[in-house]
Formats: C-alpha cells, sequence, structure tokens
C-alpha cells in the first residue's frame, strides 16, 4: 500500500527494513520471555527462561511422542476441515440456488451457527469417548458455518445477466454450476476456508484439551497436571507456529487460486461505472 | 427484493416454519426413544424448565456471564486502546506485527493450563483466559481499521490542527469503527468457547462445570438441557451483539447502501 520508495536512503530496499523490523520485534519478545524470570518478576516456576524453553522443545523433537502428538492433531484438523469444506460447498450451492429454500433456511442457520460447538463436548464424550470421532464433532461444527455463510454469499452474488445467458444457450444444471456460480462463489469460498481452517485448528486443540482425545492439546495439559512447565511452553510455542503455518498457507493459497480474480474484478467494476 | 416488500407476518410466518418443523420432527422421532443418549425431547424439555428456572440456577448461569463479560470487555478496551497507536505507526506496526501474528495463532484454550499455573483455579483465571483470547482479533482489526484510515480526511484533520482528542473521537474511532467490530464479532464465540472451556477444566460453579457435570454422572436430560441453554446463550450473545452493532454503525451501513444505489 505504501511507496515503494520510503527507504532508500541507505541504499536498503524498504521490503529488507520491514523484515528487519518484524525480526527485530520477534528477538525483543524472546529477550523479554528471558529477562521476565530470570530478573524474578515472575516466577522461573510458572514462566522458565525462553532459553530452557527452547531447549525443552529441542530435546522433545527427538521423541516419537512428540511426532506422533503432532501428526494426530493435524490429521483431525485435516480430516474435519475437508469434511467440513465439502458438506458447505454442496450444502451451500443447494441453498443458494434457489431463493425460496434460502429464505427457507435463513433463519435456521442463523439459529444454529451461535451454537457454541464446546457445548457438544459432553454428548461427544458419551459417544466416542476420546477417539478421534470426538474432534471431528467439534472440528466439523465449528468450520463449517464459515464455509456455508461464504459459499452462500458468493451463490448470492452471480451476475443474474450471466445466469440468464447460461440458460439460455442451454447450459444444463451441471454446466451452470460449474462455469457460472462456481467462478463468482471461489473468492467468497476462499474466504471461507481461511477463517474455516483458524477454527479447525483451534476446536482440533480445544478437544485434546478438554476431552483428552490424542495430539499437542493434550500434550499440553499432561505437562501442566505433570509440572513440566518448559515442555508444556514448548507445546504451546509449537501450537503457535502451526497457527502462524495455517494462517500464511491459507492466504497463499488464495492468493494463488484467485490470482486471475482481483485484476479482473476491479476493471468490471470500472467499466460498469 | 424492494419490490412487493412481504408483510410483516408472512415473513415471521417463513422465519419460523423450518426452525417449527425441525423441533416437531425431533420431538415426535424421539417420542418413544429408549435410547440412552438421546432421551425425548419432552423430558428434555421438562428437565429444562426445572433445572433452569429455578431459583438456584442463578448460582451456575450468573458465574459464567459475569466471568464472559469481564473478560470480553476487558479485551474489546485493551485491544482498541493497543490497536490505535500500533496501526497509526508504521514503524511500531512493522515491529510489532509478527510477533502480534504469532500470538494470535496460538489457539486460547492452551492457554487454560498456562493461566493455571499463574492466576490458579479462581475467576481471574477464566477472566483471563477469555481476556486473552478474545484480545487478538480486536488489536489486529483495530490496527487494520487504523491504517486503512482516508488519507485524505487525515490531511484535513491534520491542517486544521485539531486535537488529539477531538481527533480521537471524531475522525480515528468512527473511521476504523466496521473494522474494530468485525474484530468484535470474531471475538465472541471465542469468549464463549473459552468460558465454557475454563469452566469445564478446572471451576466449582458455571454452566460449563454442569455441563461436565451432568455428563460425567450420566444424567443424560440435563446434560441435553444444558446444552440447549449453552446454544440459547450463544444465540441471545449474538443478537444482541448484531442490535449495538447496529445502533453504533447505522451510519456506516446507511452510507454503504447510499452508495451501491448511486
Amino acid at each position: 500500500m505504501s511507496a515503494p520508495t520510503t527507504n532508500v536512503r541507505a541504499g536498503i530496499s524498504a521490503r529488507t527494513v520491514v523484515w528487519l523490523q518484524g525480526f527485530a520485534g520477534l528477538a525483543g519478545f524472546a529477550a523479554l520471555l528471558e529477562i521476565l524470570p530470570r530478573s524474578g518478576l515472575i516466577s522461573p516456576l510458572y514462566l522458565p527462561p525462553f532459553s530452557t524453553i527452547v531447549a525443552a522443545l529441542f530435546k522433545e523433537t527427538m521423541s516419537a511422542e512428540f511426532w506422533t502428538a503432532l501428526g494426530d492433531t493435524l490429521e483431525a484438523w485435516a480430516i474435519g476441515l475437508v469434511i467440513s469444506v465439502l458438506a458447505g460447498v454442496v450444502i451451500g450451492i443447494a441453498i443458494g440456488s434457489s431463493n425460496a429454500v434460502r429464505t427457507l433456511t435463513h433463519s435456521t442457520i442463523e439459529f444454529l451457527r451461535p451454537i457454541p460447538s464446546v457445548a457438544l463436548i459432553p454428548l461427544a464424550v458419551l459417544l466416542f469417548g476420546s477417539q478421534i470421532q470426538s474432534t471431528l464433532v467439534l472440528v466439523v461444527y465449528a468450520s463449517f458455518w464459515p464455509v456455508l455463510i461464504q459459499v452462500l454469499y458468493g451463490v448470492q452474488d452471480v451476475d443474474p445477466v450471466a445466469r440468464e445467458t447460461a440458460r439460455s444457450y442451454g447450459l444444463g444444471n451441471w454446466a451452470q454450476i460449474r462455469y457460472v456460480i462456481w467462478p463468482t462463489t471461489l473468492p467468497y469460498l476462499m474466504t471461507g476456508i481461511r477463517l474455516a481452517a483458524a477454527v479447525a485448528l483451534i476446536l482440533a486443540i480445544t478437544s485434546e484439551v478438554a476431552i483428552d482425545t490424542q495430539g499437542l492439546g493434550k500434550q499440553i495439559a499432561d505437562t501442566e497436571s505433570g509440572g513440566a512447565v518448559a515442555i508444556m511452553y514448548a507445546y504451546v510455542i509449537v501450537a503457535g507456529i502451526i497457527g502462524v503455518i495455517v494462517n500464511v498457507g491459507a492466504r497463499a493459497l488464495e492468493r494463488r487460486l484467485l490470482a486471475w480474480h482481483p485484476s479482473m474484478r476491479l476493471d468490471n467494476a470500472g467499466a460498469r461505472a | 427484493m424492494k419490490s412487493g416488500m412481504p408483510s410483516l407476518s408472512r415473513r415471521i410466518a417463513v422465519m419460523l416454519s423450518l426452525p417449527a418443523a425441525l423441533i416437531a420432527a425431533w420431538w415426535f422421532a424421539s417420542a418413544g426413544s429408549q435410547n440412552f443418549y438421546f432421551p425425548p425431547l419432552r423430558t428434555i424439555v421438562e428437565t429444562f424448565g426445572k433445572l433452569w428456572f429455578s431459583p438456584q440456577a442463578i448460582h451456575n448461569i450468573a458465574p459464567s456471564l459475569v466471568r464472559f463479560s469481564i473478560g470480553y470487555i476487558a479485551a474489546a478496551i485493551l485491544g482498541i486502546a493497543i490497536g490505535i497507536p500500533v496501526g497509526a505507526s508504521r514503524n511500531l506496526r512493522n515491529v510489532l506485527e509478527p510477533v502480534l501474528e504469532f500470538l494470535r495463532a496460538i489457539p486460547p484454550p492452551v492457554l487454560v493450563p498456562v493461566l493455571i499455573l499463574f492466576a490458579g483455579l479462581g475467576n481471574e483465571m477464566k477472566a483471563l483466559v477469555i481476556v486473552f483470547g478474545c484480545i487478538w482479533p480486536v488489536l489486529l482489526n483495530t490496527v487494520a481499521g487504523v491504517r486503512a484510515l482516508d488519507e485524505v480526511l487525515a490531511e484535513v484533520v491534520r491542517s486544521y490542527r485539531i486535537g488529539a482528542i477531538a481527533r480521537f473521537w471524531h475522525f480515528i474511532l468512527p473511521g476504523a469503527s466496521p473494522q474494530i467490530f468485525t474484530g468484535l464479532r470474531q471475538s465472541l464465540s471465542i469468549g464463549i468457547i473459552l468460558m465454557v472451556i475454563s469452566e469445564m477444566f478446572a471451576a466449582r460453579d458455571g454452566i460449563g462445570f454442569a455441563l461436565v457435570q451432568y455428563q460425567r454422572s450420566f444424567a443424560i436430560p440435563e446434560m441435553w438441557s444444558a446444552i440447549i441453554l449453552l446454544g440459547i446463550i450463544g444465540i441471545a450473545l449474538s443478537m444482541i451483539f448484531r442490535a449495538f452493532e447496529a445502533w453504533i454503525l447505522g451510519w456506516y451501513h446507511g452510507l454503504r447502501q447510499s452508495q451501491r444505489a448511486n
């Protein structure tokens, strides 16, 4: 957004400066985490120095347990997300394609959506115990709604003229979905997937903390109750890093899949105005 | 949509028809249910009335709502207060952005065990968990909102030498408010999740605590009634939020609509 020639004074590109500043911020945060416990402002029993956490993290990555936990979390996250996206797309297109169905279902969707998925925890426990299905129930319930809502917005945004044209040319239902509805819906869907990916990770780890299903969340809860505080923080950091990767990855995927889109959209808007 | 706005009664009928049909379907499908985990809806409703309309119910509902409100409001104020200076200064933003992105990406429920270490099992812990979970969406959206303020308006404000306080109330806060509300909305559902989770993990009262107790003692109709109560609270909070947003952001939605009409 800013002009590219903001900092040419020292011959360093503006981009490098931003990188350096961000790096300085992270380094400062790490230093803070080192100094606070060492100076005694926070008891090292509650927050071990950053170096101790990193050492614990390094040691953990040598164990098979760590990689199993990581794999379990990612597995539940990925399966849950795929189910939500597929269900959201199919149901969204089905509901969105008909005005009558959309008005009829609107209130029900608005009622079901804000129900907190964690309310389903006891039910999941009773039905599935601490198996992966419990996690999936929570992940799917939470991440389905953002996808559905975005797909509904997207289908609603389809240009009526394009739709009429497709119909006049005798495109079948399937071809209409493929060539008219899908391209308009895709940007909305990508936003939905980005939101759903983050929510799915939160719920996957929530269920591991609360129901004891295998994964990073269980490791965090177990190490806390076992008093292994440094290892607990190591797992918290891993959870954060995965969160960052999910967010950044979803954004990158969105940019890549929609590379054709925004420019075209802007041109269209300009032509219409 | 503009032509032939259906009458209010018709719209209400359309709105209620599907939920009514679904509830009726649940009612009749479960009427003779012998399944231990899926008791008849009739039983659940009776239990609900007994359990949550009794004077004792306040001992479980009130603590949850108090913790939620304190944590959520504190997160909103802190998030906006920190977000505005960060959004206004490019250097500050560049330095803090990676750290904030990392903190936001930590799934908030893992903070429950962490904060138990610091704040024990009391109410402070639960409010803190909610603050720590809810602050990031508000903060990052405030940063984005302040960053995207209208440049021309900013120049005007500067040229007229409008004081800091007036600038804050009349320019920065309203200009960034649509984005801030996006953050507040995201935080709302995170806050409810954390309220329930922190009570499930370690509490002596609260709806989350009651829910887990019923599940552990296999009091299935009671458990279902608590699930429904949480659903109703979730719906009620989102409706209150929407009314609040419509009240504060009414000018903005009106502006958008008139722009679209042109």
